[in-house]
Protein backbone atom coordinates (compact mmCIF):
# COMPACT_ATOMS: atom_id res chain seq x y z
CA UNK A 1 0.00 0.00 0.00
CA UNK A 2 1.72 3.20 -1.20
CA UNK A 3 1.66 5.98 2.10
CA UNK A 4 1.18 9.38 1.69
CA UNK A 5 4.47 11.13 2.71
CA UNK A 6 4.94 14.83 3.59
CA UNK A 7 8.60 16.76 4.08
CA UNK A 8 7.68 19.70 6.40
CA UNK A 9 10.43 21.98 5.73
CA UNK A 10 10.44 25.12 8.06
CA UNK A 11 12.46 28.22 6.79
CA UNK A 12 13.19 31.67 8.08
CA UNK A 13 15.89 33.96 5.71
CA UNK A 14 16.93 30.37 3.99
CA UNK A 15 17.17 31.99 0.13
CA UNK A 16 20.18 30.62 0.36
CA UNK A 17 19.69 27.14 1.33
CA UNK A 18 15.80 26.55 0.21
CA UNK A 19 16.26 25.46 -3.34
CA UNK A 20 18.78 22.88 -2.89
CA UNK A 21 17.03 21.12 0.04
CA UNK A 22 14.06 20.96 -2.04
CA UNK A 23 15.85 19.75 -4.90
CA UNK A 24 17.94 17.10 -2.62
CA UNK A 25 14.91 15.82 -1.09
CA UNK A 26 13.36 14.99 -4.48
CA UNK A 27 15.76 13.48 -5.92
CA UNK A 28 16.08 11.18 -3.23
CA UNK A 29 12.73 10.07 -3.25
CA UNK A 30 10.29 11.83 -5.94
CA UNK A 31 7.23 10.13 -4.70
CA UNK A 32 7.55 12.42 -0.83
CA UNK A 33 5.53 15.83 -1.25
CA UNK A 34 7.00 18.73 -0.05
CA UNK A 35 5.72 21.43 2.13
CA UNK A 36 7.78 24.61 2.42
CA UNK A 37 6.99 26.72 5.91
CA UNK A 38 8.09 30.27 4.91
CA UNK A 39 7.59 31.70 8.63
CA UNK A 40 7.71 35.44 6.89
CA UNK A 41 11.43 35.28 5.32
CA UNK A 42 12.70 39.14 4.83
CA UNK A 43 14.63 37.71 1.93
CA UNK A 44 13.27 35.32 -1.42
CA UNK A 45 12.79 32.42 0.49
CA UNK A 46 8.98 31.80 -0.85
CA UNK A 47 9.42 32.76 -3.81
CA UNK A 48 12.29 30.91 -4.57
CA UNK A 49 10.90 27.58 -3.15
CA UNK A 50 7.84 28.27 -5.76
CA UNK A 51 9.62 28.53 -8.53
CA UNK A 52 11.76 24.92 -7.78
CA UNK A 53 7.86 23.55 -9.07
CA UNK A 54 8.61 20.88 -6.82
CA UNK A 55 7.02 22.56 -3.37
CA UNK A 56 4.28 23.58 -2.28
CA UNK A 57 4.58 26.57 -0.26
CA UNK A 58 3.18 28.24 2.61
CA UNK A 59 3.76 31.71 3.14
CA UNK A 60 2.68 33.38 7.02
CA UNK A 61 1.64 36.24 7.37
CA UNK A 62 3.74 37.22 10.23
CA UNK A 63 7.01 35.22 11.78
CA UNK A 64 5.82 32.69 14.65
CA UNK A 65 8.84 31.26 15.31
CA UNK A 66 10.09 27.26 14.35
CA UNK A 67 7.11 25.87 16.78
CA UNK A 68 4.11 27.64 14.53
CA UNK A 69 5.68 27.48 11.46
CA UNK A 70 6.32 23.56 11.97
CA UNK A 71 2.57 22.81 13.39
CA UNK A 72 1.05 24.85 10.03
CA UNK A 73 2.74 22.05 8.82
CA UNK A 74 0.98 19.66 10.69
CA UNK A 75 -2.64 21.63 9.94
CA UNK A 76 -1.40 20.81 6.17
CA UNK A 77 -0.49 17.13 6.96
CA UNK A 78 -4.04 16.96 8.31
CA UNK A 79 -6.46 18.06 5.71
CA UNK A 80 -4.52 16.76 2.96
CA UNK A 81 -4.63 13.30 4.36
CA UNK A 82 -0.93 12.44 4.96
CA UNK A 83 0.30 9.49 6.60
CA UNK A 84 3.56 10.24 7.61
CA UNK A 85 4.87 13.95 7.92
CA UNK A 86 8.86 14.60 8.75
CA UNK A 87 10.60 17.72 9.26
CA UNK A 88 13.52 18.52 7.46
CA UNK A 89 14.83 21.85 8.54
CA UNK A 90 15.33 24.50 5.28
CA UNK A 91 18.95 25.16 6.66
CA UNK A 92 20.55 22.38 4.82
CA UNK A 93 21.56 20.87 7.99
CA UNK A 94 19.60 17.63 8.34
CA UNK A 95 20.34 15.26 4.88
CA UNK A 96 18.17 13.91 2.73
CA UNK A 97 20.43 10.54 2.38
CA UNK A 98 19.02 9.66 6.11
CA UNK A 99 15.21 10.62 5.53
CA UNK A 100 14.42 6.44 4.78
CA UNK A 101 16.13 5.77 7.58
CA UNK A 102 13.88 8.28 10.02
CA UNK A 103 10.72 6.42 7.86
CA UNK A 104 11.15 2.99 8.02
CA UNK A 105 10.58 2.12 11.16
CA UNK A 106 7.10 4.24 11.07
CA UNK A 107 6.31 2.18 8.00
CA UNK A 108 7.22 -1.12 10.03
CA UNK A 109 4.39 0.31 12.84
CA UNK A 110 7.83 -0.21 15.30
CA UNK A 111 7.24 3.81 16.39
CA UNK A 112 5.07 6.56 16.22
CA UNK A 113 7.67 9.17 16.24
CA UNK A 114 11.13 8.96 14.98
CA UNK A 115 13.97 11.30 16.15
CA UNK A 116 17.28 11.80 13.95
CA UNK A 117 19.65 11.34 16.58
CA UNK A 118 23.79 12.71 16.37
CA UNK A 119 24.49 11.52 19.61
CA UNK A 120 23.15 7.94 20.13
CA UNK A 121 26.23 6.24 17.92
CA UNK A 122 30.09 6.74 17.84
CA UNK A 123 31.59 10.42 16.51
CA UNK A 124 29.82 10.70 13.12
CA UNK A 125 29.13 13.93 11.50
CA UNK A 126 28.50 17.30 12.82
CA UNK A 127 27.65 17.15 16.72
CA UNK A 128 26.66 20.80 17.68
CA UNK A 129 29.65 23.26 19.71
CA UNK A 130 30.77 21.48 23.13
CA UNK A 131 28.22 24.33 24.97
CA UNK A 132 25.80 22.97 23.15
CA UNK A 133 26.49 19.50 23.70
CA UNK A 134 26.62 19.92 27.35
CA UNK A 135 23.09 21.74 27.00
CA UNK A 136 21.50 19.19 25.40
CA UNK A 137 23.05 16.68 28.00
CA UNK A 138 20.97 18.45 29.98
CA UNK A 139 17.45 17.76 28.30
CA UNK A 140 18.85 14.00 27.63
CA UNK A 141 18.90 13.50 31.69
CA UNK A 142 15.59 15.40 32.48
CA UNK A 143 13.48 14.39 29.61
CA UNK A 144 14.55 10.55 30.09
CA UNK A 145 13.60 11.23 33.90
CA UNK A 146 10.64 12.16 32.96
CA UNK A 147 9.30 9.86 30.44
CA UNK A 148 11.42 6.96 31.47
CA UNK A 149 12.91 6.77 28.11
CA UNK A 150 16.46 7.67 26.80
CA UNK A 151 16.12 10.03 24.18
CA UNK A 152 19.77 11.50 23.18
CA UNK A 153 19.18 14.36 21.09
CA UNK A 154 16.18 16.05 22.37
CA UNK A 155 16.64 19.09 20.14
CA UNK A 156 17.27 17.80 17.13
CA UNK A 157 14.32 18.68 14.43
CA UNK A 158 14.83 15.57 12.25
CA UNK A 159 11.28 13.80 13.11
CA UNK A 160 9.45 11.59 11.77
CA UNK A 161 5.49 10.83 12.86
CA UNK A 162 3.30 8.66 12.02
CA UNK A 163 -1.10 9.97 11.68
CA UNK A 164 -2.15 9.79 15.07
CA UNK A 165 0.88 12.42 16.48
CA UNK A 166 0.53 14.48 12.97
CA UNK A 167 -3.17 14.65 14.92
CA UNK A 168 -1.78 15.18 18.04
CA UNK A 169 0.62 17.86 17.48
CA UNK A 170 -1.70 19.74 14.71
CA UNK A 171 -3.40 20.88 17.83
CA UNK A 172 -0.58 20.89 20.63
CA UNK A 173 2.67 21.71 19.15
CA UNK A 174 4.56 23.72 21.19
CA UNK A 175 5.90 27.30 20.53
CA UNK A 176 8.94 29.21 20.55
CA UNK A 177 11.79 26.14 20.86
CA UNK A 178 9.79 23.43 20.80
CA UNK A 179 11.78 20.05 20.27
CA UNK A 180 12.68 18.86 24.04
CA UNK A 181 9.40 19.99 24.50
CA UNK A 182 7.42 18.04 22.13
CA UNK A 183 9.79 14.78 23.18
CA UNK A 184 8.05 15.08 26.83
CA UNK A 185 4.66 15.56 25.29
CA UNK A 186 4.51 12.94 23.26
CA UNK A 187 5.94 10.44 25.68
CA UNK A 188 3.33 11.43 28.02
CA UNK A 189 0.45 10.87 25.79
CA UNK A 190 1.42 7.67 25.03
CA UNK A 191 3.46 7.91 21.86
CA UNK A 192 6.44 5.61 21.33
CA UNK A 193 9.37 7.11 20.04
CA UNK A 194 12.73 5.74 18.52
CA UNK A 195 15.95 7.16 17.91
CA UNK A 196 17.56 6.52 14.80
CA UNK A 197 21.34 7.39 14.11
CA UNK A 198 21.82 9.76 11.56
CA UNK A 199 24.61 12.60 10.58
CA UNK A 200 24.02 15.89 10.45
CA UNK A 201 25.81 18.69 8.52
CA UNK A 202 27.21 22.26 10.00
CA UNK A 203 24.72 24.86 8.41
CA UNK A 204 25.95 26.09 4.79
CA UNK A 205 24.77 29.51 4.87
CA UNK A 206 23.42 31.94 7.18
CA UNK A 207 23.12 31.72 11.13
CA UNK A 208 21.63 29.58 13.96
CA UNK A 209 18.94 31.91 15.24
CA UNK A 210 20.46 30.70 19.01
CA UNK A 211 23.54 32.32 19.94
CA UNK A 212 25.22 34.06 22.79
CA UNK A 213 22.50 35.22 25.09
CA UNK A 214 19.84 33.66 23.64
CA UNK A 215 21.40 30.22 24.49
CA UNK A 216 20.91 30.84 27.91
CA UNK A 217 17.30 32.23 27.50
CA UNK A 218 16.84 29.24 25.28
CA UNK A 219 17.72 26.69 28.38
CA UNK A 220 16.01 28.82 30.82
CA UNK A 221 12.50 28.95 28.85
CA UNK A 222 12.73 25.04 27.67
CA UNK A 223 13.97 23.83 31.01
CA UNK A 224 11.05 25.86 31.93
CA UNK A 225 8.24 24.66 29.62
CA UNK A 226 9.69 20.70 29.86
CA UNK A 227 9.30 21.03 33.90
CA UNK A 228 5.74 22.86 33.22
CA UNK A 229 4.63 20.11 30.99
CA UNK A 230 5.32 17.41 33.02
CA UNK A 231 3.07 19.06 35.52
CA UNK A 232 0.13 18.90 32.98
CA UNK A 233 -2.24 16.18 33.01
CA UNK A 234 -2.40 13.84 30.03
CA UNK A 235 -3.96 15.12 26.97
CA UNK A 236 -4.65 11.60 24.84
CA UNK A 237 -6.60 8.83 27.29
CA UNK A 238 -5.09 5.36 26.65
CA UNK A 239 -4.39 5.06 23.05
CA UNK A 240 -3.56 2.32 21.27
CA UNK A 241 -0.99 2.28 18.92
CA UNK A 242 -1.66 0.99 15.47
CA UNK B 1 4.89 71.16 66.32
CA UNK B 2 1.76 73.34 66.34
CA UNK B 3 0.71 72.86 62.52
CA UNK B 4 0.90 68.86 63.06
CA UNK B 5 -1.21 69.18 66.34
CA UNK B 6 -3.35 71.31 63.85
CA UNK B 7 -4.20 68.65 61.00
CA UNK B 8 -7.30 68.19 60.55
CA UNK B 9 -7.61 64.70 59.18
CA UNK B 10 -10.29 64.58 58.16
CA UNK B 11 -9.18 66.51 55.39
CA UNK B 12 -7.61 63.13 53.77
CA UNK B 13 -10.86 61.07 54.29
CA UNK B 14 -12.63 63.32 52.14
CA UNK B 15 -9.56 63.53 49.46
CA UNK B 16 -9.46 59.81 49.15
CA UNK B 17 -13.67 59.36 48.96
CA UNK B 18 -13.30 62.20 46.17
CA UNK B 19 -10.58 59.95 44.43
CA UNK B 20 -12.13 57.16 45.01
CA UNK B 21 -15.14 58.54 43.59
CA UNK B 22 -13.08 59.50 40.36
CA UNK B 23 -11.63 56.96 39.76
CA UNK B 24 -14.69 54.53 39.61
CA UNK B 25 -16.42 57.68 37.76
CA UNK B 26 -13.46 57.17 35.53
CA UNK B 27 -13.44 53.75 34.53
CA UNK B 28 -17.24 52.94 33.88
CA UNK B 29 -16.74 56.03 31.52
CA UNK B 30 -14.53 54.42 29.60
CA UNK B 31 -16.82 50.91 29.31
CA UNK B 32 -19.70 53.24 28.18
CA UNK B 33 -17.61 54.64 25.69
CA UNK B 34 -16.51 51.43 24.67
CA UNK B 35 -12.87 51.96 25.60
CA UNK B 36 -12.26 49.26 27.57
CA UNK B 37 -14.33 46.44 27.54
CA UNK B 38 -16.21 44.78 30.63
CA UNK B 39 -13.97 41.71 30.78
CA UNK B 40 -10.70 44.10 31.78
CA UNK B 41 -12.35 46.70 33.61
CA UNK B 42 -13.90 44.67 36.45
CA UNK B 43 -10.49 44.28 38.12
CA UNK B 44 -10.27 47.72 37.93
CA UNK B 45 -13.82 48.45 39.50
CA UNK B 46 -12.90 46.15 42.10
CA UNK B 47 -10.38 47.71 43.72
CA UNK B 48 -11.84 51.20 42.92
CA UNK B 49 -14.73 50.00 45.10
CA UNK B 50 -11.96 48.49 47.29
CA UNK B 51 -11.00 51.94 47.89
CA UNK B 52 -14.08 53.62 48.46
CA UNK B 53 -14.97 51.30 50.68
CA UNK B 54 -11.39 52.20 52.81
CA UNK B 55 -12.14 55.86 52.99
CA UNK B 56 -15.33 55.71 54.02
CA UNK B 57 -15.11 53.18 56.72
CA UNK B 58 -11.57 54.67 58.27
CA UNK B 59 -11.72 51.90 61.27
CA UNK B 60 -11.40 49.02 58.29
CA UNK B 61 -7.78 50.01 57.77
CA UNK B 62 -6.82 49.60 61.72
CA UNK B 63 -8.64 46.26 62.06
CA UNK B 64 -6.95 44.47 58.41
CA UNK B 65 -4.14 45.81 60.10
CA UNK B 66 -4.37 44.21 63.20
CA UNK B 67 -5.11 41.01 61.74
CA UNK B 68 -2.37 40.94 59.66
CA UNK B 69 -0.29 42.23 62.12
CA UNK B 70 1.01 45.65 60.83
CA UNK B 71 1.78 47.75 63.46
CA UNK B 72 1.70 51.16 61.23
CA UNK B 73 -1.71 50.75 59.98
CA UNK B 74 -1.30 52.98 56.71
CA UNK B 75 1.61 50.49 55.81
CA UNK B 76 -1.75 48.19 55.23
CA UNK B 77 -3.38 50.48 52.55
CA UNK B 78 0.31 50.08 50.54
CA UNK B 79 0.05 45.97 50.51
CA UNK B 80 -3.31 46.52 49.27
CA UNK B 81 -2.44 48.59 46.57
CA UNK B 82 0.36 46.55 45.47
CA UNK B 83 -2.15 43.10 45.51
CA UNK B 84 -3.94 45.56 43.30
CA UNK B 85 -1.18 46.34 41.04
CA UNK B 86 -0.01 42.80 41.11
CA UNK B 87 -3.12 41.00 40.23
CA UNK B 88 -4.05 43.65 37.14
CA UNK B 89 -0.71 42.68 36.01
CA UNK B 90 -1.13 39.15 36.02
CA UNK B 91 -4.53 39.56 34.14
CA UNK B 92 -2.81 41.30 31.22
CA UNK B 93 -0.31 38.51 31.16
CA UNK B 94 -3.23 36.25 31.03
CA UNK B 95 -4.76 37.99 28.27
CA UNK B 96 -1.70 38.64 26.25
CA UNK B 97 -1.08 35.10 25.77
CA UNK B 98 -4.50 34.37 24.71
CA UNK B 99 -4.11 36.93 22.12
CA UNK B 100 -0.42 35.71 21.23
CA UNK B 101 -2.73 31.96 21.00
CA UNK B 102 -5.14 33.52 18.90
CA UNK B 103 -2.53 35.38 16.42
CA UNK B 104 -0.95 32.25 16.23
CA UNK B 105 -3.42 30.16 15.17
CA UNK B 106 -4.88 32.61 13.14
CA UNK B 107 -1.60 33.40 11.55
CA UNK B 108 -1.83 29.28 11.04
CA UNK B 109 -5.64 29.40 9.13
CA UNK B 110 -4.31 32.23 6.77
CA UNK B 111 -1.31 31.21 5.75
CA UNK B 112 -2.74 27.57 4.92
CA UNK B 113 -5.95 29.45 3.04
CA UNK B 114 -4.06 32.01 1.13
CA UNK B 115 -1.85 28.59 -0.13
CA UNK B 116 -5.04 27.16 -0.87
CA UNK B 117 -6.76 29.57 -2.82
CA UNK B 118 -3.32 30.97 -4.72
CA UNK B 119 -3.18 26.87 -5.89
CA UNK B 120 -6.98 26.95 -7.17
CA UNK B 121 -6.44 30.42 -8.91
CA UNK B 122 -4.05 28.53 -10.80
CA UNK B 123 -5.62 25.39 -11.35
CA UNK B 124 -8.56 26.76 -12.89
CA UNK B 125 -7.99 30.22 -14.28
CA UNK B 126 -11.24 32.41 -14.84
CA UNK B 127 -11.80 35.46 -16.80
CA UNK B 128 -13.80 37.46 -14.82
CA UNK B 129 -17.09 37.03 -12.80
CA UNK B 130 -19.92 35.40 -15.44
CA UNK B 131 -21.49 38.54 -17.17
CA UNK B 132 -24.98 37.32 -16.13
CA UNK B 133 -24.65 37.38 -12.62
CA UNK B 134 -24.57 41.41 -12.98
CA UNK B 135 -28.29 41.63 -15.00
CA UNK B 136 -30.17 38.91 -12.76
CA UNK B 137 -30.80 40.77 -9.74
Amino acid sequence: MHRKILAIVPAFNEAENIGQVIETIKKEDPLIDILVVNDCSRDKTGALAESTGLATVINLPFNLGIGGAVQTGFKYAVRNGYDIAFQFDGDGQHLAAEIKKLIEPILRNEADVVIGSRFCEKHKGFRSTPLRRRGIKVFEILNSLLIRQRITDNTSGFRAYCTNAIHFLADNYPEDYPEPEAVLLLGKNGFTLKEVPVRMQERKQGNSSITGIRSGYYMIKVLLAVLVNAMRPRLVKDRNTG
Amino acid sequence: MSILKNIDTNIIQYVSILGSLVFIGLIVMLIRNKKIKEEFAILWLFFGLVFLFLSVWRGSLEIIARILGIAYAPAAIFLILIIAIISILIHLSLITSRLTDQARIMTQELGLLKMEMDAMKKAEPRPGPPEDSRTQG
